[in-house]
């Protein structure tokens, strides 16, 4: 078990100079569960391959427990990773795959079967141990891909989308499970994937990429609640944050043709202080409900009842999209003109109209 | 009106399984089939046939179909000689498979697991080399021959054959390859293997059915081949074409004597396509990647 730190790691693109990974900093502690998250080319599965020795790390460093990983080959580097589609050998056994690594380190037969058989009753496995990979359901050959991961003990544990070629129920049931090893285990892990659900349930703390640049790295309610940027509050989340761009009025910022959302008196000063004349808001479902005197104008374009919730997904002028969450079960009707406003508890989120930095 | 609705749909409902058993029903193509394969077959069955026979009973028209089989023929084919054109065959066409495998292998390897910004262009000057035909190159290459002191000498045969293998070799065996996924290596270099290990542990088992095939192929072309033989031997390097075409006479045929040294060079070939044949059917299992 190990602490990892990308020191302004970098990885240029194969035949182009274009940055995969753009001098990425992450301080990793040991035994935390980091999860990397971002749309696709964002460079998230480049940063865990240079991890992992897969890739170059062009420029910068990785260290692994304080040991520097440039120029060291991955088969040295005492990582064990998890392939999206597995990769398990499918010549060998499910025990022979499980064991592999340990065979080539030179472990005895007992010694071998003896881990095999361990990590196999965790993983519930066992009496598949004779078996080809061909043989296995998607489920079992994620979970001797685990497997083969766990037998070795290693310092990292490297999984690239290991969910991602699941059913949508297994994923779910597979998520908390691997999660709740990793804690049992104590492993440093580092998780790649492209669904913000999964980062944000599974991770200590998470870090979102976009371009091959770090947008933030923090725990998964410091992203919900606090994002840095725009492209944050808009990643995180599902249904994503509402974000509008209007120009400031005297009491808040024009939404829509005709509405205005109204701003604290402490979020109007700060905008006047950084001498803009538009701004970004951002406000999640969660904190819009219907309003009876007035607010935001909106006209609903589809009305979704998910049984425990129902989302309203409207618009107040052509572009400029607003989803409201209800607990009622039939609150408005479809094309119904209804009004939205914040909810006494509701958070306002800032950015900069330009760049998407927080403003507040 | 609704009980006949009804009767309609239990009749479509019952001609389900009826439609099934149209599968069992009569073909045409099946015939065409059978026909296609029964006159491909036939020539070499007749072969076999004739090669029993006497020579009187082989020269008959119309032909003999009942007769008393003999082994004459075979004992006439041993006596002039078939050992040595056997065993130059066998020589020449097993060494410059081994050959072409020990080179065409790696090659394919690193062309598709591992390939570089010219990986393009050297596959194509591979296949460009089966482009020129053999006969444009025969007067250079039979001086050549000549000049090394080759001429009549197996050696030739087997360094010859191995070049001609080599691209077909390299192009079966890289689609061979392509189908590994790049993973595997990365997972087994991760569990700790160095290259030679992962390609022999991991790599190797799952593409020995493509290398069964592509040592098929080389020994198919090396056995058969004949131009460079007639050209560039005699007596002591001659292979079996060569010999066989020696029992062509200008007239008068010895057909039941030409069957039997066909038989023999025929033999070889088949034997190991028999063999080959379940590594070949056994298929790739890479079930467990995708």
């Amino acid at each position: 078990m190990a602490s990892i730190t990308y020191k302004n790691a970098s990885c240029i693109y194969e035949g182009s100079d274009k940055l995969a990974v753009n001098s990425l900093n992450l301080d990793i502690q040991d035994g935390e569960f980091v999860v990397l998250v971002g749309p696709s080319g964002s460079g998230k599965s480049t940063a865990l391959r240079m991890l992992a020795g897969l890739e170059e790390i062009d420029e910068g460093d990785i260290e692994i427990g304080g040991k520097n990983m440039k120029g060291v080959a991955s088969k040295d580097r005492d990582i064990a990773m998890v392939f999206q589609n597995y990769a398990l050998y499918p010549n060998k056994t499910v025990a022979e795959n499980m064991g592999f690594a340990l065979k080539l380190r030179g472990v005895s037969e007992a010694e071998r079967r003896k881990k095999v058989e361990e990590a196999a009753k965790l993983l519930d496995l066992t009496e598949f141990l004779d078996r080809k990979p061909a043989k296995l359901s998607g489920g079992q050959r994620q979970r001797v891909a685990m497997g083969r991961a766990i037998v070795r003990e290693p310092q990292v544990f490297c999984m690239d989308e290991p969910l991602s070629n699941l059913d949508a129920k297994l994923r779910v049931q597979t998520r908390t499970e691997i999660a709740a090893l990793q804690r049992r285990l104590g492993t440093t892990t580092v998780y790649v994937t492209h669904d913000q659900v999964e980062a944000m349930t599974m991770g200590d703390r998470v870090a979102v990429l976009r371009f091959g640049e770090l947008q933030q790295f923090a725990s998964p309610a410091d992203l919900y609640d606090k994002p840095a940027n725009a492209f944050v509050a808009g990643f995180i989340g599902s249904p994503a944050m509402n974000l509008m761009t209007g120009p400031l009025a005297s009491n808040g910022v024009k939404v829509g043709e005709d509405s205005t959302l109204e701003l604290t008196r402490e979020h109007l000063s700060l905008l006047h202080e950084a001498g803009l004349k538009e701004v970004t808001i951002g406000i999640r479902p969660e904190h819009l409900e219907l309003s009876d005197n007035g607010g935001i104008n909106v006209v609903i374009d589809l009305v979704e009842d998910l049984g425990s919730e129902t989302y309203l997904y409207t618009h107040a002028s052509p572009g400029v999209q607003l989803v409201a969450r209800s607990f009622s079960r039939q609150p408005a009707r479809l094309a119904d003109a209804v009004a939205l406003r914040q909810k006494a508890e509701g958070v306002v989120h800032l950015f900069h109209p330009e760049t998407g930095a927080r403003l507040n | 009106m609704t009980t006949a609705t009804t009767e309609k749909t239990a009749a479509k409902i019952d001609s389900g399984p009826v439609r099934k058993k149209k599968t069992k029903k009569f073909s045409p193509w099946g015939v065409v089939a059978w026909i296609a394969a029964l006159g491909f077959f036939f020539p070499v069955f007749w072969m076999v046939l004739t090669s029993f026979k006497q020579e009187g009973d082989a020269a008959t028209s119309p032909p003999t179909l009942f007769f008393t089989p003999t082994l004459d023929q075979y004992d006439a084919v041993f006596n002039q000689g078939i050992g040595p054109a056997m065993l130059n065959s066998v020589f020449a066409t097993g060494l410059s498979t081994i050959i072409v495998l020990l080179l065409g292998v790696p090659a394919a390897f690193a062309l598709s697991l591992r390939p570089v910004r010219r990986t393009q262009d050297a596959l194509f000057f591979f296949m460009s080399t089966k482009m020129l035909p053999i006969v444009a190159v025969i007067l250079p290459l039979y001086v050549i021959v000549s000049n090394v002191g080759l001429l009549d000498n197996i050696w030739a045969l087997v360094i010859l054959y191995t070049a001609m293998n080599l691209p077909i070799a390299v192009w079966m065996m890289r689609s061979f390859f392509l189908e590994v996924p790049g993973e595997l290596l990365e997972a087994a270099s991760l569990d700790g293997a160095s290259l030679w290990r992962s390609v022999r542990e991991v790599i190797l088992p799952l593409v020995s059915p493509g290398i069964a095939a592509t040592a098929l192929i080389c020994v198919i072309f090396a056995w058969n081949e004949f131009f460079f033989a007639v050209n560039l031997t005699a007596v002591n390097a001659q292979t079996m074409p060569v010999y066989l075409v020696g029992f062509i006479a200008g007239e008068g045929q010895y057909w039941a004597v030409l069957s039997a040294a066909a038989t023999m060079a025929a033999l070889p070939v088949m034997l190991c396509g028999w063999f080959a044949q379940n590594k070949l059917v056994r298929g790739l299992s890479f079930g467990a990647i995708k």
